[in-house]
Order: structure tokens, then C-alpha cells, then sequence
């Protein structure tokens, strides 16, 4: 179990106020489809995934990475109750979109990769151990329903 | 898993676009590693981890070296790591899952101060190799 700090929190709020979820979205699931290729699976109708670049520009991918990102901005403010606030989404991955948890770690660390590419000498080390917090607190939020 | 000629491509580029720069980001990596997942400090009871430690900064520059020669020997990491997966399996004996930690805090170094060449595709290369060269080390464990 993930324990934030009040430092880490404050970080992670300062960060989040700079991030264009739209475009960090689109990176961020355009990189995890690109990466780690079998999590391709779950994007069958996504259309063309045949090369990087095809991946990068494809507009279902960018759609979704925002939309997924979103969420992460329900995360960011509600810091001390992720179970509650992705419980719908929890069931939802598990029962209808049937995603093995391990690809949530996979997209969280992605999203810090990211975050560091865009943000340079911001994204110390510090910022990186509150992010790390934050989305395997994510990761364990949406895995808490799984039956 | 096989390296294409493209990734080969790739990682020999950012080695070159590393130049003198390898030891530094060989230790920043292992502060964002010590930092952000405090139990690969388990095996370092004898370092002082803090910022700038010259321990840290020393072992970095190991680590770097380690993945400079990987990289100009792409084509038999095995024969290559081979001194060092011997060490890593009957010495060191560093449970496996800690080669993805630091894996991955070499990359986020790497993005964070080479973004422009950090495209996806060689994001995707560097992953690969780092987890070629994770496995050499870990194939004589047992």
C-alpha cells in the first residue's frame, strides 16, 4: 500500500497543473501500444498499428490516451481515496474490458517516462519517487475489484 | 527476444549522443532507482545513498561502463556480459526484478535529458536492450 506524503502531494499537484493531458495522454498510450506491442490487443478496432508512426498519429489513440489521462486527473485530486474513486473503473476493466492489471503498471511507468521526456530538470528524483506512488496507488485502485 | 538492425541502430546513436556524459547518468539512475524504490537499497547497506555520494557516483560510472561495452557488442551480449553475469549470479545474487528497476530509471534519465532524440521508436530499442542485457545477467542464476 502506497502512503503519500504532504510533500509528495504538493509535488505532484505542482506538476499536474502543467501537463497538457491531451497531448501527455496521446504520448503516453501511443508509447505503451509502441513499447510493449502485445498490449495491442485490447485495440482492435483502433484501426491502423502497424509501425511507430502509424501508432503516434492515430487519432483513436490520442481520443483514448486523453480520456485515460483524464481519470489520472481524478486521481491527482482525490489522493487519499483511489479505491473509492476507481472503483467503477476497476469492475469496468475487469468485467467488461478483461485488461490483466500488469498492463496498469506497464501504462503507469510509461506515463513517468513520459513525464521526465517533457518536463526535464523539474522531474527530479523526488518527483519521480511522488509520481511512482501515485500511479502504482492507481495501478492498485483499479486491480482492488478484480474477481 | 532479437535486437533488429534498427534497434542496433538506435542504441549505438544514443551511446554516441551519451559521449563523456554515461557515468553521470549512470549515477542520477541509480538515485532515481534508491529514490523511488527504496528496496533496491537493500542491497547497498554499505553505501552512503544520499545526493552526490561519491560511492554512488563511483558505482554509476560502473554501471555505465558495463552498458557502453554492451552496446559496442551488440551482436553477443552473452559473450560480452559474461564476467559480469557470473558475478551477478554467484556473487551479487540480485533478485531479478531489480534489473527492471533500474532499467527503467536509465530510461527516464535518458528521456529527461535527450528528449529530442528519445523518439518512440528508439524508446522502444533502448527498452529492448536494457532487457536483453537484463537477461544476460540473469541467465545463470540457476
Amino acid at each position: 500500500m502506497v502512503h503519500l506524503t504532504d510533500q509528495d502531494k504538493k509535488a505532484i499537484k505542482c506538476l499536474w497543473s502543467q501537463v497538457d493531458v491531451g497531448a501527455v495522454g496521446g504520448e503516453t498510450l501511443g508509447r505503451l501500444m509502441c513499447v510493449h506491442p502485445w498490449t495491442q490487443r485490447y485495440f482492435g478496432n483502433f484501426g491502423d498499428l502497424s509501425c511507430v508512426s502509424a501508432i503516434m498519429n492515430n487519432p483513436k489513440v490520442k481520443a483514448h490516451g486523453k480520456k485515460v489521462l483524464s481519470s489520472f486527473g481524478d486521481a491527482v485530486n482525490n489522493m487519499d481515496n483511489l479505491k473509492e474513486v476507481f472503483g467503477h473503473l476497476s469492475e469496468l476493466h475487469c468485467d467488461k474490458l478483461h485488461v490483466d492489471p500488469e498492463n496498469f503498471k506497464l501504462l503507469g511507468n510509461t506515463l513517468v517516462i513520459v513525464l521526465s521526456l517533457q518536463l526535464g530538470k523539474e522531474f527530479t528524483p523526488e518527483m519521480q519517487a511522488a509520481w511512482q506512488k501515485l500511479v502504482a496507488g492507481v495501478a492498485s485502485a483499479l486491480s482492488h475489484k478484480y474477481h | 527476444m532479437v535486437l533488429s538492425p534498427e534497434d542496433k541502430n538506435h542504441v549505438r546513436s544514443t551511446w554516441d549522443k551519451i559521449g563523456g556524459h554515461g557515468a553521470e547518468y549512470g549515477a542520477e539512475a541509480l538515485e532515481r532507482m534508491f529514490t523511488s524504490f527504496p528496496t533496491t537499497k537493500t542491497y547497498f547497506p554499505h553505501f552512503d545513498v544520499s545526493h552526490g555520494s561519491a560511492q554512488v557516483k563511483a558505482h554509476g560510472k560502473k554501471v555505465a561502463d558495463a552498458l557502453a561495452n554492451a552496446a559496442g557488442h551488440l551482436d553477443d551480449l552473452p559473450g560480452a556480459l559474461s564476467a559480469l553475469s557470473d558475478l551477478h549470479a554467484h556473487k551479487l545474487r540480485v533478485d531479478p526484478v531489480n534489473f527492471k528497476l533500474l532499467s527503467h530509471c536509465l530510461l527516464v534519465t535518458l528521456a529527461n535529458h535527450h528528449p529530442a532524440e528519445f523518439t518512440p521508436g528508439v524508446h522502444a530499442s533502448l527498452d529492448k536492450f536494457l532487457a536483453s542485457v537484463s537477461t544476460v545477467l540473469t541467465s545463470k542464476y540457476r
